[in-house]
């Protein structure tokens, strides 16, 4: 299906119930976009995962104990991107092409003021040069640069996978690429497919069918960021449970 | 007082000969290709055409400079009366060595360009942005920034930033006057990755 002549605002559904936190998605990111294995002095704080699997749980005794996995990652905000207004140095950028969030990590000069103002906790620092064990090198992404120590990445919806689809359209002479062409790895490598792509804009799409289904839901919609990750569970007590998650992380700087 | 003025010329004469002369000089570093190429001879004694060597995969990549295999498909041994070929023959291809060609276009790792986009969709002539190279007889010297460590041809030619041709300097400014000319959106994911 080609997209339509509307802008395309892309998003992802995340199903919460097929999820089972195998962690194939933290992987296939990090293979995707050049993140190095982790330094030896890495911990939770300081490692990079643009894509990180987190549980939460019911609280209640067995055997009504539920848990439920969650993969955060980037929630693409659509309004006043949280990141992108505190940026000093417009090194974040909103995409109004495809409403991706960019990090430019060459602008970026390491103040992390985007990762506390980040209410997601979905933004990680260089800690270190990064380094890669010799051959592994030769296996980089051409399609993603790599970063220095002492800037900020974060997810961008693998855009490198949109410029080269965007590539293989021009060859065959098309302006617009269509949307099967598109997605990132993270939704391509789940082994229970969890996670939708595709266009919100577009209302055909699968994504906005599901995300607007009674189940799915934002994270701390509340704020007004208009993410553009959604979630969906049919256990009611997920919700609210991740939110708390991410309260708690902030409290206790979990995530830097 | 006449004395002090004619010091004062003399000084900012040398200043500006410094500023605009020797330090551009001592700027880059100058390296010749390991081999001499014509385009000339490819195009009119051969007969060959851009695409023979240049072309765009199905994938969408642009093979840009070809590789060593694209060469042999003519020169497994000496066809010509060439020097340089007779170098391609022995010190390259009879080794099976990749010929190091210093790149002048070579960008940064962190900016993205689709020939694909610029070529197929937007129509550009190869020459908007490489100049009169596909009809050159010889490459020329490679001029390499002792600082950045980029090509000559990524900033430019001319010093003071004045383009006198469209293909004059690669930098970023460049990319987005065009792009701002042709109201292509100039958002960073556009040209970086």
């Amino acid at each position: 299906m080609e997209s339509n002549e509307k802008k395309p605002r892309y998003g992802m559904v995340i199903d919460l119930d097929r999820c089972n936190g195998c962690g194939n998605c933290t992987l296939a990111c990090a293979v995707e976009n050049n993140v190095p294995p982790a330094h030896e002095n890495a911990n939770e704080r300081t490692g990079i995962t643009w894509m990180r699997v987190q549980k939460v749980d019911n609280n209640r005794p067995y055997p009504e104990n539920r848990s439920v996995y969650f993969p955060l990652t980037c929630q693409q905000c659509d309004h006043h991107t949280p990141c992108e207004s505190v940026c000093p140095q417009k090194a974040v950028e909103y995409d109004t092409e495809t409403g991706i969030v960019a990090q430019i990590p060459v602008r970026c000069l390491g103040c992390r003021y985007c990762m506390t103002a980040c209410p997601y906790h979905a933004r990680y620092f260089n800690w270190w040069d990064p380094e890669w064990p010799k051959g592994m090198e030769t296996a980089l992404n051409p399609d993603v640069s790599t970063r220095m120590r002492g800037v900020v990445e974060k997810c961008n919806f693998c855009h490198g996978r949109l410029q080269a689809a965007r590539a293989k359209a021009a060859v065959e002479g098309r302006r617009a690429i269509a949307d099967a062409e598109y997605i990132p790895a993270c939704a391509e490598s789940c082994p229970t497919k969890a996670i939708y792509f595709g266009n919100l804009a577009d209302a055909g799409s699968e994504v906005s069918r599901l995300a607007k289904e009674k189940n799915s839901f934002r994270l701390l919609e509340q704020l007004g960021t208009e993410p553009k990750v959604y979630f969906r569970s049919e256990q009611s007590w997920v919700h609210e449970q991740m939110n708390a998650k991410l309260k708690t992380a902030e409290k206790e700087k979990i995530h830097g | 007082m006449k004395f002090q003025f004619l010091w004062f010329l003399a000084g900012l004469c040398v200043m500006l000969f410094i500023g605009w002369i020797v330090f551009p000089y001592a700027l880059y570093e100058r390296r010749e290709q390991p081999l001499q190429f014509s385009h000339k001879v490819h195009t009119e004694t051969a007969g060959m055409s851009c695409d023979n060597c240049h072309a765009f995969k199905e994938d969408g990549r642009f093979t840009g400079i070809p590789a060593l295999s694209k060469c042999m498909e003519c020169h497994t041994d000496v066809i010509g009366t060439s020097p340089h070929e007779r170098t391609l023959v022995d010190e390259y291809v009879k080794q099976n060595r990749e010929i190091p060609w210093l790149v002048y276009a070579r960008q940064p790792q962190n900016a993205y360009f689709s020939h694909a986009s610029h070529v197929k969709l937007a129509g550009l002539n190869c020459d908007r942005c490489h100049g009169p190279h596909g009809t050159s007889d010889s490459l020329r010297t490679y001029a390499r920034n002792r600082i950045s460590g980029y090509s000559r041809d990524i900033w430019g030619n001319s010093i003071s930033g004045i383009k006198t041709a469209s293909w004059d300097g690669m930098k970023m400014d460049d990319c987005a006057d065009c792009h701002n000319q042709h109201n292509v959106p100039n958002t960073c994911l556009k040209c970086h990755k």
